[in-house]
Order: structure tokens, then C-alpha cells, then sequence
């Protein structure tokens, strides 16, 4: 009796393994027929050609670094110079970042399964979430600038849309991952639905926000150094005028690149440390 | 067979392996029994490699395996299994896969990371699963089983792996009474039936004297006692345990007939 029902498992088991493969199979082969269309088709719409423009591609980083070479002195001015329209983009980027992550807190919270207070709202939550995400950050920004006039405002608002859209999403999924158990034991003592989220919720998924609000702050760094080009200030201004003035001004370009990537550095850094912190004071 | 000389490891000033010899020279059944923290655990790791000795040897039929790398330390994993108190299946692969994990060794990384294993191999593990009475579990996920049937799917990895020695690390510290008697028989059948050296880790004193031809008791890293099961008195046990004579075996058992046993003193 067992073999033949051995038998037969084996047989059921080989046809649900070949489905799978003819399943994976298809996929592998639509990932391949979309990467290779896509890119016949992005390098056909292309003015000039993927394949002739190839070998121009170090053409701006040669022309900066020729610029600067002969004037390495001048960096550490240059450095002091635009230091202060580095701390004005760090800021509207920190406070958009801080507004945009409280709200993501409470939007997501609205809408994971299993947590959310009011299960009906879950699809309406997700659909603000993703109004929040489709605006690009500088249609946003310009509309604002229109309305409000120029300034780090308009791009703080901005980015801050934005990031409560997609830290929202993000942190929603953290929300789908976090243990049970412990809101179980809460609303067993009687916790209102605030304090279950604030008691049981945030604490075991507090180290992953963090890591990814501040991956959010480095990407709302660059965001707001790029709205700086639509004239919400800060380095992006400065950015601005350094390249498309051109004309052996590329060394100032060169000095905001550097301090850019000085900025990302250090809060990578300050953010590991942080985090590493977080962790091991719930561990030990 | 299998000789183990001076084994230690040392994590900073503490010392959780103490200069440890073991000599076997059949295949056989060995229980390591001791309290937590006596190093047990760290033992079996090294034995497969898990993790390094500090400094001693282990020599397996004339080959030293202490300081392999690479491809001859992942052999020599493959072929001496390990089966872990909280199972180490993974979760959301079915239990097929998770059997043919075994034989991770012998096939190549890119076919197995398209889950391609030759069909031979599947009706294989599909007949291990068969003598550990969970065939019909075959397709499903892994997390969707039982704490006695994942760990049946876990020794059927290491059956898998078709190897000479088989290390289980408490292995039936997370199961109830019943499946826990599962596993051990189904661990002591594979020594009987395929001649494999099983060494396990085990927390209860009942259970090493029944299944065990061998005992070896740690304390505080150092091996105290080594024998056979009729030699493991209760004294033995109080020493190995650091217990007083308060230390009663029934106490820590796990088996229902001990209970009723002590219904009966009762």
C-alpha cells in the first residue's frame, strides 16, 4: 500500500516540479524579451545613438577634471563658499524627511493587514500613498513655487509628499513582517488600539525604519540639491550656475560634487552607527 | 574512526570547550549529555565546522579535518550532517526542496538556484520522506508543518546527504513527548539500519540511556564522564549536572512512561 501511494506521491510531486519549470522557464524568457525591446527601443527613440555616444561618455567628467586640475588650490575656498547652501539643502531635506516619516508612520499603520484600526480604509490609505508617490517631487515643487513664490518651503513640501508616500509603502511591508504575538499580549491587558501600535508595533519595527528614513534622507538630499535648479535654493542653485555657465567654472562644479558625496558618506556612517546602537541594546 | 584530540575553543577569556578527547572506533550512538552552557553545542559546531577550533585536531579515518577551507571543508560538511534544535529548514521552500538541500554539495550552484535537481534525486527524497512516515507531506511548505514533522524533514536532509556521520544538536528540545520519541527512534533506526554514527546532543538523562550505546557527560567545557549507559549512576549524573541531592532523574524527563512511573511512587 505504501509504495503504491509512494509511487503515486513522486508522480504528483514530478508534475507540480515541471509546471514550476515551464512557469520559470516563461518568466526567464519574458525578463529577456523585455530587457532586450526595452533597450532597442530606448536606444531607437535616442537622438544621437546609444552606440555613438559611448565613447563620449567621460567627455564631462574629463572637461571638470581638466578644469580643476590647474586650480587645486582653490577647492578649500571653493569648500567655504558653498558650505552654507550645503547646510540650507541638508535642512530642507532633514525637516522633509522628519514630516514626511511621521506621516508615513501613521499612513502605514492605516494600512497594513492585521494592524490597521479601520480594515475598510486599508484601499483608500494605499491609494493616498500612491497619489503621494506618482507626482514627481519638481512638478510639485513648481506648482508651489507658483503659488508660493521661490524658496526652500515649496521644495520641503515637495519632498515631503513624496517621502510619506514611499517611506509609507515601505514601512507598511516592515509592518507586515513584525511579530504578532506581543499585540496579542497587549490587547489581552486591555490596550487601545494607539497604545498596541506604540507599545507593541514600533519597538520591533523602529530599527528598520530608521535605516530606511535615513536612506530616504540621502535620497531627499539629492532631491532637494536638484530642486535647487528650479529655484528652491540651496546648493542645487549654486550647482546650477557653476555647470551651465561652463567656461572654466567647472572647478566650482567639482567642489559641490565633493561635498555631496562628503554629505552621503557621513550619514552613512553616522546612520550604521546609529542603527548598530539600536540593535544591540534590544539584543544585550 | 573518529578521533578527537584536545579539541578547545575559547571565545575571549571564556572557555567553552576544555581540551575535550574522544575516541570512537565503530559506528555507534553517542548522547553528550550536560547542562546548558556546558558546551555541547559549541562541540558539534566544531565537529562540522560550523566553527573553529581554537587549537586540538579532529581526525576522521586518517584525515585530519580540523583546518580544511573551501571546497574540501564544504565535503567534508556534506558529509557529516547536522540536525539543529530549532529544525534550520527553510521556510517558505516545500519540503521536496528543503530534503534535496542535501545534496547542495554535489550539484552545481547555478542549477540549484533554479531549484534543477535531476529527477532521481526527487524520487530519492521522496522515499527518504516515505521511511520517516511523512511522504504525503511531500509538496507542501516547510513553515506549514508540524515542530515533529519539520524536524523528520530535517533529518531526511541529512539522509540526504548520505552521510557517515550524523550530528543532532537537542534535537527534540523544542518537541513535545510524542514526536520527541519519533525523532530519537527514527534517529536510533538510521544508526541500526545504515550503520551511520549518530552523535546527539541531549538535555534529558532518560533519553541518552534508552537510545544511546554510548554517554559522555560535559561540565563547564570539560568532558567528565564517558561510558556506558549502566555506568551513568545517579551520582554521576548529580556531578555532571552540578546538581544536590535534591536531583532527581524523573525530574528532567520527557518520556510519558516515566511519568506514569512516578504516578506510581506517588
Amino acid at each position: 500500500m505504501t509504495d503504491m501511494s509512494t509511487a503515486s506521491i513522486q508522480s504528483n510531486y514530478m508534475e507540480m516540479v515541471r509546471r514550476k519549470r515551464l512557469y520559470g522557464g516563461a518568466a526567464l524568457s519574458l525578463f529577456a524579451l523585455v530587457m532586450v525591446s526595452g533597450f532597442m527601443l530606448a536606444d531607437s527613440r535616442n537622438a544621437g545613438g546609444f552606440w555613438q555616444g559611448i565613447p563620449n561618455i567621460f567627455d564631462f567628467p574629463r572637461d571638470v577634471w581638466k578644469d580643476t586640475l590647474p586650480k587645486l588650490d582653490q577647492l578649500p575656498s571653493h569648500f567655504a563658499t558653498y558650505f552654507p547652501s550645503l547646510i540650507e539643502t541638508i535642512n530642507i531635506a532633514a525637516v522633509s524627511t522628519l514630516l514626511g516619516s511621521m506621516l508615513a508612520i501613521l499612513l502605514s499603520l492605516f494600512a497594513t493587514r492585521g494592524l490597521a484600526k479601520y480594515p475598510a480604509l486599508i484601499g483608500p490609505v494605499r491609494r493616498i500613498m500612491d497619489i503621494l508617490r506618482a507626482f514627481p517631487e519638481i512638478v510639485i515643487a513648481l506648482v508651489l513655487i507658483f503659488i508660493l513664490g521661490g524658496g526652500p518651503v515649496p521644495a520641503m513640501i515637495a519632498i515631503a509628499f513624496h517621502t510619506a508616500g514611499s517611506l509609507g509603502k515601505l514601512f507598511s511591508e516592515v509592518n507586515e513582517n513584525a511579530d504578532l504575538k506581543p499585540i496579542e499580549g497587549l490587547s489581552s491587558v486591555g490596550a487601545t488600539w494607539t497604545q498596541r501600535m506604540w507599545l507593541g508595533v514600533i519597538p520591533q519595527v523602529a530599527p528598520n525604519y530608521f535605516s530606511y528614513a535615513i536612506l530616504r534622507f540621502e535620497i531627499n538630499i539629492r532631491a532637494s540639491a536638484i530642486l535647487g535648479f528650479v529655484g528652491a535654493g540651496g546648493i542645487g542653485y549654486e550647482l546650477k550656475n557653476a555647470m551651465s555657465w561652463g567656461q572654466g567654472k567647472y572647478d566650482d562644479a567639482a567642489a559641490i560634487f565633493i561635498l555631496l558625496f562628503a554629505t552621503i558618506v557621513v550619514f552613512d556612517q553616522l546612520s550604521s552607527y546609529v542603527r548598530d546602537r539600536l540593535i544591540s541594546k534590544g539584543g544585550h | 574512526m573518529l578521533s578527537i584530540d584536545a579539541l578547545t575553543k575559547q571565545f575571549g577569556e571564556k572557555i567553552a570547550v576544555d581540551s575535550a578527547n574522544i575516541h570512537v572506533d565503530k559506528p555507534m550512538m553517542i548522547g553528550i549529555i550536560g547542562r546548558s552552557g556546558a558546551g555541547k553545542s559549541t562541540m558539534l559546531r566544531m565537529l562540522n565546522r560550523l566553527s573553529d577550533a581554537t587549537s586540538g585536531s579532529i581526525v576522521y579515518e586518517g584525515e585530519d579535518v580540523t583546518h580544511l577551507r573551501g571546497a574540501a571543508k564544504r565535503n567534508w560538511q556534506s558529509r557529516c550532517a547536522m540536525i539543529f534544535q530549532q529544525f534550520n529548514l527553510v521556510p517558505r521552500m516545500d519540503v521536496v526542496s528543503n530534503v534535496l538541500h542535501g545534496t547542495l554539495n554535489r550539484r552545481s550552484t547555478l542549477s540549484t538556484m533554479f531549484n534543477l535537481y535531476p529527477q532521481d534525486d526527487i524520487h530519492k527524497a521522496i522515499d527518504i520522506l516515505n521511511r520517516l512516515g511523512i511522504a504525503e507531506q511531500a509538496p507542501k511548505r516547510a513553515e506549514a508543518l508540524s515542530g515533529g514533522q519539520q524536524q523528520r524533514v530535517a533529518i531526511a536532509r541529512a539522509l540526504m546527504q548520505d552521510p557517515k556521520i550524523i550530528l543532532a544538536d537537542e534535537p527534540i528540545a523544542s518537541l513535545d513527548p510524542m514526536n520527541a520519541q519519533i525523532v530519537m527512534q527514527s534517529l536510533r533506526q538510521i544508526h541500526e539500519e545504515d550503520g551511520r554514527m549518530v552523535i546527539a546532543n541531549l538535555h534529558t538523562l532518560d533519553t541518552a540511556r534508552r537510545y544511546c550505546d554510548r554517554v559522555i557527560g560535559m561540565r563547564d567545557g570539560r568532558i567528565v564522564f564517558d561510558g556506558t549507559p549502566e555506568q551513568l549512576t545517579t551520582g554521576v549524573a548529580r556531578d555532571i549536572y552540578g546538581a544536590g541531592a535534591d536531583f532527581s532523574e524523573a525530574a528532567t524527563s520527557t518520556e510519558i512512561e516515566t511519568l506514569d512511573r512516578q504516578k506510581e511512587f506517588a
